[in-house]
């Protein structure tokens, strides 16, 4: 199905496409979700931090990404408990107030909490809810195959769903979009590391961001109209420091807190939103396709607190994004709650601290609103470094 | 039998359960001093069947940890941790084990060796990030055993189905790079025959374990399933693939089928049956059990016994004839089993209503852990929506005392024995 579920973006300067996009990334109700599901369309939800998303787009299916919103839980908080991250809480209450209407949701052995999801969505709705096993052994030689396997079960039940038999060609036609979209953000964060000047952290993030809710077909088209647009803006280059922000991953950081950082920083890579940009590489279209997105998300991919990978020791991960970035400092925060992430902090501040980088660590929940503090310490942390 | 008979037996489990601890902790102890280099293992899918072929001494870390809540000085460690610059919100756990380590290994019951190599499951995504330490402080090889679990409430494939095959093959194959990386450890061959050997051995306690628990049907229950069966358990794990298990558990069996053909029951006078769910109250262990037990109330079982037992509940019986094949199955069943009673806790928890005879379900969702608590709350309303069974539910901790509110928690036990005495006044007059 191609369907424009973004539509107003088109003839506007790049400023009005951000703005929109800022609507769009903060509306609750999810209104793309609905006109996809107003023109019959069947949607698959799927948890954070990364699904193979193409093998639904083959199916017709919209893919969307599950990461939360800054709202009230309502509903949901009779079904958790205290110690929890917010994103756990408020990605059900998506569903239970029925913002978001599913026909499969998906979740992933990523951390202790996320893994309980396909149990407690399983008895809350009558739709399939399903975790799918990524291999936490990615060292293993048997790993590939078996994810390839993996993917195929999925994809079986995702042709239930939708009543369609997703051919080979299907399959291989979606990953030709999705290696075109990951080329595009790969461009735009381009920018980021070169011309961060042109494209705040801010901006870039939004752009991003609607690609979990729209089809990449038309996030494709977005990013072609808007990629030019930043090549030719003019913006005069400011005295900044340049960081790292790692993080985000998983729990999204409010759209204020990473403006805040914007205003003081130039974000010059981070780890936003990652497993949109998971596979580093172009998938192959040549061969067994589902083998090939298996392999990729084993051998071309990035890294995150929530994947083991004896080749990818995250601190070294961080250090070597430092450094291919240019960046002279870091942020690191975790989302609270979040054990995947706290561990990973204290990885990280050591690792940083022995190669005599500057930091700032802070801790985040979605629904945060007020940022005043954290905007004073990260003023005196950047004039630190800029005058120190 | 005579009571000198009676006398040997009742008890048995427990007093031959802390010797072996004993012998566990000096065992570590001296391989401490001998610089022998240790495999960090966990009580959800040890591979001790593999690793004992090596003779790897075992650390079982969360044994170590939780030892330290039960003998009041886990704060010590976990400050240790915190002032290193771990939360305060991640696993207790691993916060007391880093203190261990930070401490030179020693631990109130004495010190254990380094890492030579650790090897974990899936079934908690904390074992990862936990083994991620020491792979930075000792720089060893860390094996992440893959296990697929459930994909969907009720969906476990089945052996003989092609998707059973397929998850076998993958464990299969991890296990044969397991075996691989131990020879270029240690420098041994392989012995298959000590591999059958221990397996054996497991099979006795598998099957000694499912039988055990049986038995606590009986009325009045054998034994409490919260504090003697935490004795029990732990032998199950620290003395996997051994002899000692193997005896303990024959001897443990004996013993429950004594206690029940006598109608032997513990020290509680039982009026209510009740489950608990989830990680013990380790800081305030005994108390604990006291609150429930100063009203009647017995735990006659515990989803713990289940997952923390790795899934042993189920009983595999490995095929030692054709080894790796069977393990890599009973692990994958088993392994299985362990998650399930953690992620869909709910449906284990309506069969035991059904098959303890359950007056009541007490819940324990824990701060540290969110592989066992995420889902409690949620597990508990399909419970009740189910079979109509009261429950109580306490938040607290496993480890830090911090989050640990006594009175609070005397308080909700006794509001939840007032409300079952109501209820069961209520039923006798109608």
């Amino acid at each position: 199905m191609t369907l424009s579920l973004f539509g107003t973006w088109q003839g506007q300067s790049l400023d009005g496409i951000v703005a929109e996009c800022r609507d769009l990334v903060e509306d609750a109700d999810f209104p793309t979700v609905k006109r996809w599901r107003e023109a019959g369309g069947k949607v698959l939800g799927h948890f954070q931090v990364y699904f193979p998303e193409e093998i639904a787009h083959a199916a017709g299916m919209l893919p969307l990404k599950m990461r939360g919103a800054p709202i009230e839980c309502m509903h949901s908080d009779s079904h958790f408990g205290s110690y929890l991250c917010s994103i756990i809480k408020t990605s059900l209450e998506l569903a239970l107030s029925k913002r978001v209407e599913l026909d499969l949701f998906v979740t992933h052995p990523i951390c202790d909490a996320a893994r309980n999801l396909a149990a407690v969505w399983g008895r809350n709705f009558e739709y399939p809810c399903q975790i799918l096993y990524l291999p936490q052994n990615a060292n293993s030689a048997a790993s590939a195959t078996y994810l390839s396997e993996e993917y195929a079960r999925v994809l079986a039940d995702i042709e239930k769903i939708t009543g369609k038999k997703v051919t080979d060609e299907a399959l291989k036609n979606s990953m030709s979009v999705y290696n075109e979209n990951r080329k595009l953000l790969r461009q735009l964060y381009e920018f980021k590391r070169k011309q961060p000047w042109l494209i705040s952290a801010y901006e870039t993030y939004l752009l991003t961001n609607i690609g979990g809710m729209i089809t990449r077909d038309e996030h494709n088209e977005i990013l072609k109209a808007v990629i030019p647009m930043i090549e030719t803006r003019s913006i005069k280059r400011h005295d900044k420091i340049r960081v790292v922000f790692e993080g985000g991953f998983c729990e999204q950081p409010p759209l204020d807190l990473i403006r805040t950082i914007s205003q003081s920083c130039y974000v010059v890579d981070d780890d936003l939103l990652i497993g949109l940009r998971w596979i580093l590489e172009d998938v192959s279209l040549e061969g067994n396709p589902l083998f090939n997105l298996a392999e990729a998300y084993l051998e071309k991919s990035s890294y995150s607190p929530v994947q083991h990978d004896s080749r990818k020791l995250k601190e070294k991960m961080l250090l070597q994004r430092i450094a291919d970035s240019g960046a002279e400092a870091a942020i690191i925060t975790a989302a609270k709650m979040c054990e995947p992430g706290l561990e990973e902090q204290v990885a990280y501040t050591k690792a940083l601290d022995e190669k005599g980088i500057p930091y700032f660590v802070s801790e985040f929940e979605e629904s945060m609103t007020s940022f005043d503090h954290m905007e004073i310490q990260l003023e005196t942390f950047t004039e630190n470094i800029l005058f120190g | 039998m005579t009571e000198e008979k009676r006398v040997d037996i009742v008890g048995r489990g427990n007093v031959e359960g802390a010797n072996l601890f004993r012998d566990w902790f000096a065992e570590l102890g001296e391989a401490a001093k001998n610089d022998h280099g240790a495999a960090y293992v966990f009580v959800m899918g040890s591979m001790a069947e593999i690793l004992k072929v090596f003779d790897f001494p075992l650390v079982l870390p969360e044994i170590t940890s939780l030892q330290t809540a039960v003998r009041r000085v886990a704060d010590e460690y976990l400050t240790v941790a915190e002032d290193y610059g771990y939360s305060s919100d991640i696993c207790g756990y691993v916060k007391a084990d880093i203190g261990i380590h930070m401490r030179e290994r020693k631990h109130p019951m004495g010190a254990i060796p380094k890492p030579a190599l650790t090897v974990l499951t899936n079934a908690c995504n904390t074992y990862v990030k936990w083994a991620e330490i020491w792979e930075r402080m000792y720089n060893i090889p860390v094996f992440v055993l893959d296990v697929p679990a459930t994909r969907q409430a009720g969906g476990q494939f089945q052996p003989g189905s092609a998707d059973f095959k397929r998850d076998c093959k993958y464990v299969e194959a991890q296990i044969r790079e397991l075996i691989t990386l131990c020879e270029n450890i240690t420098g041994k061959k392989f012995d298959i025959d000590r591999l059958r050997e221990t397996m054996a051995y497991a099979n006795d306690m598998n099957i000694g374990w499912k039988r055990v628990l049986e038995l606590n049907k009986s009325k009045p229950s054998l034994f409490n399933a919260l504090t003697d069966g935490t004795v029990y358990l732990g032998v199950s794990n620290n003395f996997r693939g051994t002899k000692e298990g193997s005896d303990y558990f024959k001897n443990l069996v004996e013993e429950m089928e004594y206690k029940a053909a006598h109608g032997i029951g513990t020290q509680t006078d039982e009026k209510y049956r009740l489950a608990f769910v989830g990680v013990p109250c380790y800081p305030i262990f005994r108390r604990f059990n006291e609150m429930f037990a100063e009203w009647g109330g017995a735990f006659v079982h515990s989803t713990y016994l289940h997952f923390a037992s790795g899934g042993a509940n189920m009983g595999f019986e490995y095929d030692v004839n054709r080894p790796i094949e069977s393990l890599a199955e009973g692990t994958l069943i088993s392994v299985r089993e362990a998650m399930d009673n953690m992620f869909h806790q709910d449906r284990v928890v309506i069969e035991m209503v059904k098959d303890y005879e359950l007056d009541g379900v007490v819940y324990h969702p824990i701060k540290s852990c969110r592989t066992v608590s995420t889902g409690l709350a949620d597990g508990r309303r399909a419970m009740m929506a189910a079979t109509d069974t009261p429950s109580l539910f306490i938040e607290s901790d496993m480890m830090d005392k911090r989050v640990v509110s006594e009175a609070q928690i005397k308080n909700r036990a006794d509001a939840f024995f007032e409300g079952l005495a109501s209820r069961r006044l209520t039923a006798q007059n109608a």
